[in-house]
């Protein structure tokens, strides 16, 4: 694509001296309406709760490298560190860098617009999320908040989690929520109505595509969850009873509403990824990418048979063996948009001159994980061998092969590929290497004796276990270790990244690299486009 | 003549193997978690024969279609690396190609879905029950009812590291086992009577939760005689971890001397209860 200056621009482009004039510090990081620096705060926001998350994350492998361990002594205790891992990572970490972070970044870069189509909106989406995650660590401090992440009554009602704490978590969500929402619309208004002229729906880059699904997945799923945890607030404070049987309600119902948002909520999580490793694949191979228009429409499919699959996670919840049928079939059928993903991918690189960058090593170590995680989805839609592994660690596994491995992998590469063009500083490419290397180590070490541990029957959000189970998690915690120390030299990358003094050049990947955001100065102007770009 | 002698020996042993079997179905057995296991647990009733054949039939699926996508990914790496292959092609697109990614996942899905279809039916309900069991999950432990055999009425707790005998599994062993006959169909009714729980014993294929305010029938089978471990698997608050479930499959004799004689206690049993509550 090439683009070409659009000549009746009002303003006076390039040539005027205050086109990088940036605001004071307050101004500029407090009340940022930029899209770039709403962007960097979102990254920065999901480090930080990613820490905390991955904290907790080393705590649990910890408390399990043993049976009859005491570093986590009770229950309760226990449950509130899973539930606020589970939430921490998916709220606060994997969605804000995903969505909040790279979509801001990158959606206006990427369709040649001046900025996102609502900047005070933006403003307010990022900052509705501080204050939930203060809330989600209330919840966590004072241990309140052991339903886990899918807060199935009756165990979070008044009766069974008594304290604040519960509440402050149900409140974090909803703010957390409304973050989302106002974020997504605000994507899709982007997406439909500030394309650089030529740039039609069908030539949008795969990036752009996914954040547009996935921004249509939040505005759909969201506001049901929504509808849930006020019921479920409700329930605990004002007397009603939607899932209270006492009082003619129904505990399934939560789980059915929880689901229609929460079966969604994991393509969320997945499709920025999806659009990142599609430019990185791309970029790295120097080629186009392969079946875009097939590429687009699985994405598509994956978001509209999303909506329907949800009571897949439901089925020892005693729903009708019809209605299990019908799940299990159109779970199923998900593996087919996944797979045409797939091959894709490999297809963009067969015939390509791949470059094995950093990112590209996360982009291909992705396309392994995913598929191990894609096929044991396959595994668990069996609604007959779920009934052996449904809420085991073959579960845990699978979503962690989906999402620890594949999502976390995604962000990388997306961390890795446009660092330069964000920072307009390289990153030490061996640091990078070492990164990936202990990452993909470390994560698989982790997470695949946690298949056999699951099949062999071990039940999730235990504390402790019986004596059988202590091999596989002695390795799995050993694999914990090794994902903590590549989190760390993930940070020396960072470090090294922003103190470096070298610069990088605009298209510092060279012809691979061929989307818009290439087009503009690494680090870009304060204000970009302000003369549009035109799409040949 | 030394070749001969061997044979003769595998013939014997074949003969000894298969002639030992009908006892070894007498013995009794455990049917709990093994350490390193990499697979199901063993299975002792019909339902998780047939849930580990098709489990074994998916494995082998998605096993292949693993081993064939990282093989791919190598040979890209290996042959289309920019140094074998400086000059990029400008394919992106085939059609005949995106058809059959597309067709063969579905066909390779049909392969899996008829046998799975297959299996919920069969592990839903059983239309000719010989027996019904009631159970009730509590706050940390279960309680089993037979309302066929005159309403005998269990609970049955976790025991306690302290008080743990030489032999019994620390998380999994109880004070009172439910007790059931070999090779009997028997409903299981599932209830709860605080938060969600779930009765999930791996060795005879069956789990489904308890939930309060509704109650969910599912059966199970027990092809041989023995002690089988399950565990409460779903979130439950403080001890989640601590109500598991022990099993005691006993011979059809055995049980009725065995519902006899519980029932002689049960109506001792039921007076804390009912004061409690």
């Amino acid at each position: 694509m090439a683009a070409t200056s659009d000549t009746h621009s009002h303003d006076h482009g390039d040539h005027a001296h205050d086109h990088d004039h940036k605001p004071g510090f307050v101004q500029r990081w407090l009340f940022s309406t930029n899209h770039k620096d709403i962007g960097t705060l979102y990254l920065i926001f999901a480090v930080v709760a990613g820490s905390l998350g991955g904290i907790l994350s080393e705590i649990m492998r910890a408390q399990l490298q043993f049976p009859n361990n005491h570093i986590v002594t009770e229950g309760q205790e226990w449950n509130t560190i899973i539930t606020s891992h589970g939430l921490l990572m998916i709220f606060f970490s994997v969605m804000p860098a995903l969505i909040g972070g790279f979509g801001n970044w990158f959606i206006p870069l990427m369709i040649g617009a001046p900025d996102m189509a609502f900047p005070r909106l933006n403003n307010v989406s990022f900052w509705l999320l501080p204050p939930a995650f203060v809330l989600i660590c209330i919840g966590l401090v004072m241990g309140e908040s052991g339903s886990g992440w899918t807060l199935y009554p009756p165990l979070s009602n008044a009766t069974y989690e008594a304290g604040m704490g519960m509440d402050c978590t149900l409140f974090a969500l909803h703010l957390a929520g409304v973050s989302s929402l106002l974020g997504s619309m605000n994507f899709i208004v982007t997406i439909f109505n500030m394309r650089a002229p030529g740039m039609t729906l069908h030539k949008m880059p795969l990036f752009i595509w996914s954040e547009l699904v996935t921004a249509f997945l939040l505005v759909l799923a969201v506001p049901v969850l929504a509808g849930a945890i006020t019921m479920l607030i409700c329930d605990r404070n004002f007397g009603t009873s939607f899932f209270d049987p006492a009082g003619g309600g129904d505990p399934v119902l939560f789980q059915h509403l929880f689901w229609f948002f929460g079966h969604p909520e994991v393509y969320i999580m997945i499709l920025p990824g999806f659009g990142i490793i599609s430019h990185v694949i791309s970029t790295f191979s120097k080629k186009a990418i392969f079946g875009y228009l097939g590429m687009v429409y699985a994405m598509v499919g994956i978001g509209v048979v999303g909506f329907v699959v949800w009571a897949h996670h439901m089925y020892l919840s005693g729903i009708d063996v019809d209605t299990r049928a019908y799940f299990m079939g159109a779970t199923l059928v998900i593996a087919v948009p996944t797979g045409i993903k797939i091959f894709s991918w490999i297809a963009t690189m067969w015939g390509g001159s791949i470059e094995f960058k950093t990112p590209m090593l996360f982009a291909i170590g992705f396309l392994f994980v995913f598929t191990i995680g894609g096929v044991t989805g396959v595994v668990l839609a069996n609604a007959g061998i779920d009934e052996m592994l449904h809420n085991t660690y073959y579960v845990i596994a699978h979503f962690h092969y989906v999402l620890s491995l594949g999502a976390v992998f995604s962000i990388f590469a997306g961390f890795y590929y446009w660092i330069g063009k964000m920072s307009g500083r390289p990153y030490p490419e061996f640091w990078g290497k070492v990164h990936f290397w202990l990452t993909f180590i470390g994560v698989n070490l982790t997470f695949f004796p946690q298949h056999f541990l699951g099949l062999s029957g071990m039940p999730r959000r235990y504390p402790d276990y019986p004596a059988a189970f202590a091999g596989w998690n002695y390795v799995s915690s050993l694999g914990a270790y090794v994902s903590g120390l590549a989190f760390l030299v993930f940070l020396y990358v960072c470090f090294r990244t922003f103190t470096s003094k070298e610069r990088v050049a605009d298209n510092y990947w060279g012809e691979g690299a061929t989307t818009l955001e290439w087009t503009q100065t690494s680090p870009p102007a304060f204000h970009t486009y302000s003369e549009m770009p035109r799409i040949s | 003549m030394r070749t001969v002698k061997r044979l003769l020996a595998l013939v014997a042993g074949f003969i000894f193997t298969f002639s030992a079997a009908p006892f070894a179905l007498a013995q009794s057995v455990v049917g709990a978690p093994h350490p390193w296991e990499m697979g199901m647990q063993h299975s002792y009733g019909p339902i998780k024969e047939r849930i580990i054949d098709l489990h074994n039939l998916v494995l082998a699926i998605i096993t292949v279609i693993t081993v064939f996508v990282a093989g791919l990914l190598v040979w890209v790496m290996v042959r289309y690396n920019a140094r074998r292959n400086p000059v990029p092609s400008r394919t992106s697109h085939n059609t005949i190609l995106e058809i059959a990614w597309t067709v063969i996942p579905v066909l390779i899905l049909v392969v899996i879905a008829i046998p799975s279809f297959r299996l919920i039916y069969y592990q839903d309900r059983t239309p000719d029950p010989d027996m019904t069991i009631k159970v009730t999950a509590h706050q940390w432990y279960w309680e089993y009812q037979y309302p066929d055999q005159g309403n005998i009425d269990i609970e049955s707790r976790i025991v306690h590291d302290e008080d743990l005998k030489p032999g019994q599994l620390r998380l999994l062993d109880v004070d009172n086992q439910l007790v059931i006959p070999v090779g009997k169909k028997i409903r299981i009714l599932t209830n709860s009577t605080d938060v969600i729980h779930s009765f999930f014993i791996p060795s005879f294929g069956v789990q489904r939760y308890a939930i309060p305010g509704r109650t969910i029938e599912t059966w199970m089978e027990a092809d041989r005689i023995g002690t089988f471990y399950g565990e409460c698997n779903q979130i439950c608050g403080q001890d989640h971890s601590r109500m598991p479930i022990s099993v005691k499959v006993v011979s059809e004799a055995d049980f009725k001397a065995w519902t006899v004689e519980a029932k002689k206690s049960a109506s001792v049993a039921q007076l804390p209860k009912i004061a409690s509550n």
